[in-house]
């Protein structure tokens, strides 16, 4: 018997029942959906967190307080050694420096009227704005004069302006930050949210007022050091290092109390962290993929019983044991192949849907649905293989006789 | 030469640990042209030898002799090929497959031959049995009759020497049965080799030579003029 010939009886039983064999495939088509849907989550996380570090440009060094922290992100401060001092010397005394940014960032509540939100409040010099290219899209930035008066200003990200105040211009608005009013003064540009970030999600208010006003603390969380070019990475490193130690005292055998990163550095971090997830999302999909294939030999073991009849007719005309083998290999494997392309379709448009929705980047990769489908096909043939095997051993006789 | 050949025959089948000697020694020859009627109650082996002339069995020992090749030597795909090219089922239960019309379970032996033109041959088979306005029929919209008539072109398609018929009157009313039984009388005079199992005496009547089984034996082998002047039943 021909392929095309298997090909055609496998497509006349498939159709001959459609609703069981949507059934059946239905466990692939979910597992194909899943896999590409959660890879394309993933990816485009990756490559959303990818863009975002490397818009802040290759040149810039980030110091945090204390030692190096998994991750390199440590909400709070659990060592308060570095100071708005610091960054002022390393402007000053760092030839290849060209912008600092201290910053000091809490969660706390904020509050507008009967709305409020918990956000990320970040205490920034004038600079900020320069060094991280994050600017006001209305209003105005903190300038020296709020710097110096410690004034009661904010700046608010485009989340936390619509969460507080929808389609309402806040300008010149009164909020509460952990009770005390502050007037807001401009609202920041988007940066955008990935699937585990969202960059906008933040007020921002002069640093002086963050440490005085607000949290009561003299150090800041980090400072972003912009450093003329990529070429003087290195030496800039070496140098805000060098400085830090003598400013912290720190003697020839003490560890630094800071951590210094680069984009690179935080960039592999991120990187790893969504290709972790990625891998993580994409095998809970294929386990799916697997199950879909048990029910595929399933229904094909139940076929192979109901039609025992037929595969005797067909032993008994001249059909030899791979012309039935092939026969019920090619109906699993047709089987797992329409529920693949069936899977990618749905796949790519609950992508879509997710992206919209919750307004994920996400990234539909081409060798991701390959994979998908080529599981797809291989689980069709796995799990299509023993029912095959069962048919093709039948005795012919045995066969005719079943009713 | 003959075309059915049976030397010692004999077939053991172990059933639950028990062993069933269904065929104990069975010598038989069927020359082309003949058309024979395998006659005997149930239980008497004439099941076990129709499945073993057809090649859906093998014998335990003994030789069978198909058209000049020794069936015993032969793999699971020889004899398919054997039961293919060679024989041409007609079954009680008609055996169409369901949900597939007339045209294409004549075609079915041809699909497994790798025959071209199968269309072509399989509406000439079904014009020979008096049904080609029937060819997109599915085997529910047909009679019983009908079934059997497609059944036996599936059969014919091939072209092979040899008929099996195993009670193919079986599920048929009596003047179908005849219409059936007309259909085979006309292949045996087109020369036709018919082997016919059944146990009606009536259906036995159109064949030319009846074989009694008993017990896993032949008991009576005699031409059917000599049927009713044997009736005394001397077995030979």
């Amino acid at each position: 018997m021909t392929l095309a010939a298997a090909f055609r009886i496998a497509l006349r039983a498939i159709a001959g029942n459609p609703l069981r064999s949507i059934l059946t495939a239905l466990g692939v088509i979910i597992g194909v959906a899943a896999v590409i849907a959660m890879i394309a989550i993933g990816q485009g996380a990756r490559r959303a967190t990818t863009e975002q570090v490397q818009a802040l440009g290759s040149n810039l060094l980030t110091v945090f307080a204390g030692t190096a922290q998994a991750g390199g992100v440590a909400r709070g401060d659990p060592v308060q050694t570095l100071t708005a001092d610091d960054a002022e010397a390393i402007r000053r005394e760092v030839p290849q420096v060209t912008g600092v940014s201290a910053e000091l960032n809490r969660q706390a509540q904020v509050v507008y009227r009967s709305e409020n939100v918990v956000t990320r409040v970040v205490g920034v010099t004038p600079e900020y704005q320069r060094v991280r290219n994050f600017r006001p899209i209305r209003g105005e930035f903190i300038t020296d004069d709020h710097m110096r008066a410690r004034a009661r200003v904010a700046l608010l990200g485009q989340t936390v302006a619509q969460r507080l105040f929808g389609e309402a211009d806040p300008i010149g608005q009164p909020i509460k930050i952990r009770g005390i009013t502050f007037a807001v003064i401009g609202v920041m540009e988007s940066k955008g949210a990935t699937s585990f970030f969202d960059r906008d999600d933040l007020v921002l208010v002069p640093l002086t007022t963050a440490q005085r006003r607000l949290f009561g603390v003299r150090h800041v969380g980090s400072i972003q050091v912009q450093v003329a070019s990529e070429e003087e990475m290195p030496a800039a490193q070496e140098a805000v290092a060098d400085l830090l130690r003598r400013r912290h005292r720190l003697d020839a055998g003490r560890e630094d109390d800071f951590t210094i990163r680069s984009q690179a550095d935080i960039l592999q971090v991120f990187s790893g962290v969504a290709q972790t997830m990625t891998v993580l999302l994409g095998s809970i999909a294929a386990v799916s993929l697997v199950v879909g294939g048990i029910g595929i030999m399933n229904i094909m073991l139940v076929s192979v019983t109901e039609r025992t009849r037929e595969i005797g007719i067909r032993m008994a005309v001249g059909a030899r044991r791979r012309d039935i083998l092939l026969q019920f290999l090619v109906e699993s494997v047709a089987l797992s192949v329409s529920g693949g392309l069936l899977g990618i379709a749905i796949g790519i448009a609950a992508t879509r849907l997710i992206s919209q929705i919750a307004g994920w980047a996400t990234v539909i990769s081409a060798p991701a649905v390959l994979l998908a489908f080529a599981f797809a096909v291989a689980v069709g043939v796995f799990f299509g293989l023993y029912p095959a095997q069962r048919a093709a051993r039948l005795d012919p006789i045995e066969a005719l006789r079943h009713e | 030469m003959a075309l059915i050949s049976l030397r010692q025959v004999e077939k053991v089948y172990r059933m639950d640990g028990v062993e069933v000697r269904a065929l104990r020694g069975i010598s038989l020859e069927v020359d082309a042209g003949e058309f024979v009627a395998i006659m005997g109650p149930s239980g008497s082996g004439k099941s076990t030898c129709m499945n073993i002339i057809g090649c859906l069995d093998r014998p335990t020992s003994g030789t069978y002799v198909l058209d000049g090749t020794d069936v015993g030597s032969l793999d699971d795909g020889a004899l398919a090929r054997l039961r293919n090219r060679r024989i041409g089922f007609v079954f009680q239960s008609f055996n169409l497959l369901p949900r597939t019309p007339a045209v294409e379970n004549v075609e079915l032996p041809m699909i497994y031959a790798g025959t071209p033109d199968r269309r072509a041959r399989a509406l000439a088979a079904l014009e020979a049995v008096g049904l080609r306005d029937r060819a997109g029929h599915l085997p529910t919209q047909l009679s019983g009759g009908e079934q059997q008539r497609v059944a036996i072109a599936r059969a014919l398609v091939m072209a092979p020497p040899l008929i099996l018929a195993d009670e193919p009157t079986g599920n048929l009313d009596s003047a179908t049965a005849g219409e059936i039984m007309g259909v085979l009388d006309g292949l045996s005079r087109q020369g036709m080799t018919i082997v016919l199992v059944t146990h009606e005496a009536d259906i036995a009547a159109h064949a030319r030579r009846h074989v009694h089984f008993r017990d896993g034996r032949i008991v009576r082998d005699e031409p059917a003029r000599a049927r009713f002047a044997a009736s005394g039943g001397t077995p030979r």
